[in-house]
């Protein structure tokens, strides 16, 4: 069964939403939830699956490994901040778009993506946007 | 309150310095800083400096002689010389010290900056999954920024272009051949919008100012530049900065450049329209664009007017990055802010040469900005 990246990073349901924490105090939420001590004032918050792109653009080089793990051989792909209307912007990799479709304004939906696979040979997956449906 | 005045200017030449330490670079900026000022290394009261990748900065007391001196080291991300200035001007306003040195330096190989996301309080996933790149966030900055303000990519090519021009004519710099509109436009995209020219690399380099009280000046006779501000900011809320998985709702306006420049102006009693000659951090060729809105010299989408007319040229209304910037000196962290305002000091002294500003400027402004989202910015005047 394939693996989310990081624990508690998208919900147990299908398909799954982002999970960002909302200060208690404040009510702003941020993206990720935080963890360990800082994540003693905020409270997991399902994030909306659909938003719009706030800005992009195209990582067209090799990231450093470490810390980039993603597939070999390397090919470029889009990342953007997607705006969840009256929730948070948060960053994401773009999947499923022509690169010269990419603007600002445009609507995604949450998704997620095949990432690599873990020592066990479990398949792992990270969350993505793609166009929306 | 004494303010402080830069008596003494040093650099050792951005680039690549086979054979030379990172370390060697900061004592050769040190005695090149010495001589410029006439004074000795036991005359210094103190020493505040750092490098962000190239050892501990005190260690070099063993070379320039055990005098005891108070040094005290400094590693401040970007803001790592401006905050050894910030301390070294602290020293003097308090009237502990009249005389002291500031000093940063670093040594970065080819395709450094490789940031490890637990260091930055961050989630490994997010370094696995290729999002905790600062080529990245500057992309995305500046794509916002263009669709929002009518930037177009040409204005960008215009900012590169001009550092590579300035550069040439600047001894330290390391990109000293002009680089033509079209070559920049052409090169290889790094990250939308932005091409392989219109980045700086990471570089090597020191520089070191040494610092006086303006009582202390006036006794030696040396010309008096004097401190107007310096000032350090972090990011405020609502900003948008590099390595941040997520921005609030409405965010990205705030800045900790624009609050520190505010901060800097304010403390100075002047205002954007008085400057003379301004270096704006230049990560790559959209900061510069947008570091000119958010220290306050021109609204938000003017850039792309005042870079067809070139009012940031040398000879132009505000000469912006006249040494041609990070782009052309490259960025060795610790020394990158010490090396504006050598730049400044060198031309309000009118020592530029063939990259001088025109018309005795009086008054010049110095802006730095990196990860997590700080800022310094410092004004001087003569």
């Amino acid at each position: 069964m394939t693996r989310p990246i990081a624990d508690g990073i998208l919900t147990d349901e299908h398909p799954p939403r982002l999970v960002g924490g909302q200060d208690r105090e404040t009510g702003r939420i941020v993206f990720p939830m935080p963890s360990g001590h800082e994540g003693e004032r905020f409270d997991p918050v399902p994030l909306a699956r659909e938003g719009t792109i706030w800005t992009w653009t195209i990582q067209r080089f090799p990231p450093k490994s470490p810390p980039y793990a993603g597939p070999q051989p390397f090919e470029p792909f889009a990342v953007a901040y997607v705006e969840l209307p009256g929730q948070v912007i948060v960053e994401s990799r773009l999947t499923g778009f022509d690169f010269a479709d990419l603007a600002c304004g445009l609507p995604v939906t949450l998704t997620t993506l095949p990432f690599g696979e873990t020592e066990d040979g479990d398949p792992i997956h990270t969350y993505a946007f793609g166009p929306a449906q | 309150m004494s303010k402080t005045c830069i008596i003494g200017i040093g650099i050792h030449p951005f680039g690549r310095t086979d054979g030379m330490t990172g370390l060697d670079m900061g004592v050769a900026a040190v005695r090149s800083a010495l001589g410029d000022a006439g004074v000795e290394w036991r005359d210094m009261r103190f020493a505040y400096g750092g490098s962000d990748a190239a050892g501990n900065a005190d260690t070099m007391v063993s070379r320039l002689g055990l005098t005891g001196i108070e040094f005290i080291n400094v590693k401040n991300g970007c803001a790592t010389g401006g905050s050894a200035l910030m301390a070294g001007a602290a020293a003097i306003a308090s009237g502990k010290a009249d005389l002291g040195i500031a000093v940063g330096f670093d040594k970065h190989p080819r395709g450094a900056f490789d940031p490890k996301p637990a260091e930055w309080g961050l989630p490994d996933w997010y370094g696995e999954t290729g999002l905790m790149l600062t080529t990245q966030f500057f992309a995305m900055k500046i794509q916002r920024y263009m669709q929002r303000f009518g930037i177009s990519a040409e204005t960008l090519g215009r900012v590169a272009e001009k550092s590579f021009r300035n550069g040439a004519l600047a001894d330290h710099a390391w990109r000293r051949t002009p680089v033509d509109l079209d070559t920049i436009m052409n090169a290889q995209m790094v990250s939308d919008p932005l091409t392989k020219y219109m980045f700086c690399s990471p570089a090597e380099g020191a520089v070191a100012l040494v610092l006086a009280s303006e009582d202390k000046a006036r006794r030696m006779g040396v010309p008096i530049i004097r401190l107007e501000s310096a000032v350090m900011r972090t990011r405020p809320a609502g900003s948008f900065e590099v390595f941040a998985p997520s921005v609030d709702i409405g965010g990205g306006t705030a800045t900790a450049t624009r609050t520190a420049s505010h901060a800097a102006f304010e403390e100075a009693g002047i205002g954007p329209e008085d400057i003379d000659v301004a270096q704006l951090q230049d990560t790559e060729a959209g900061a510069e664009i947008m570091h000119m809105a958010e220290n306050g010299f021109c609204a938000d989408g003017e850039q792309e007017q005042w870079l067809a007319e070139g009012r940031t040229e040398i000879d132009g209304a505000l000469p912006v990055n006249t040494d041609g910037g990070c782009i052309a000196c490259g960025e060795p962290i610790g020394a990158s802010g010490l090396r504006q305002v050598y730049e400044n000091v060198t031309q309000l002294r009118g020592a530029g040469g063939a990259r001088q500003v025109p018309g005795d400027p009086k008054l010049a402004y110095s802006h730095v900005y990196g990860a997590p989202g700080v800022s310094a910015v410092t004004i001087l005047s003569r």
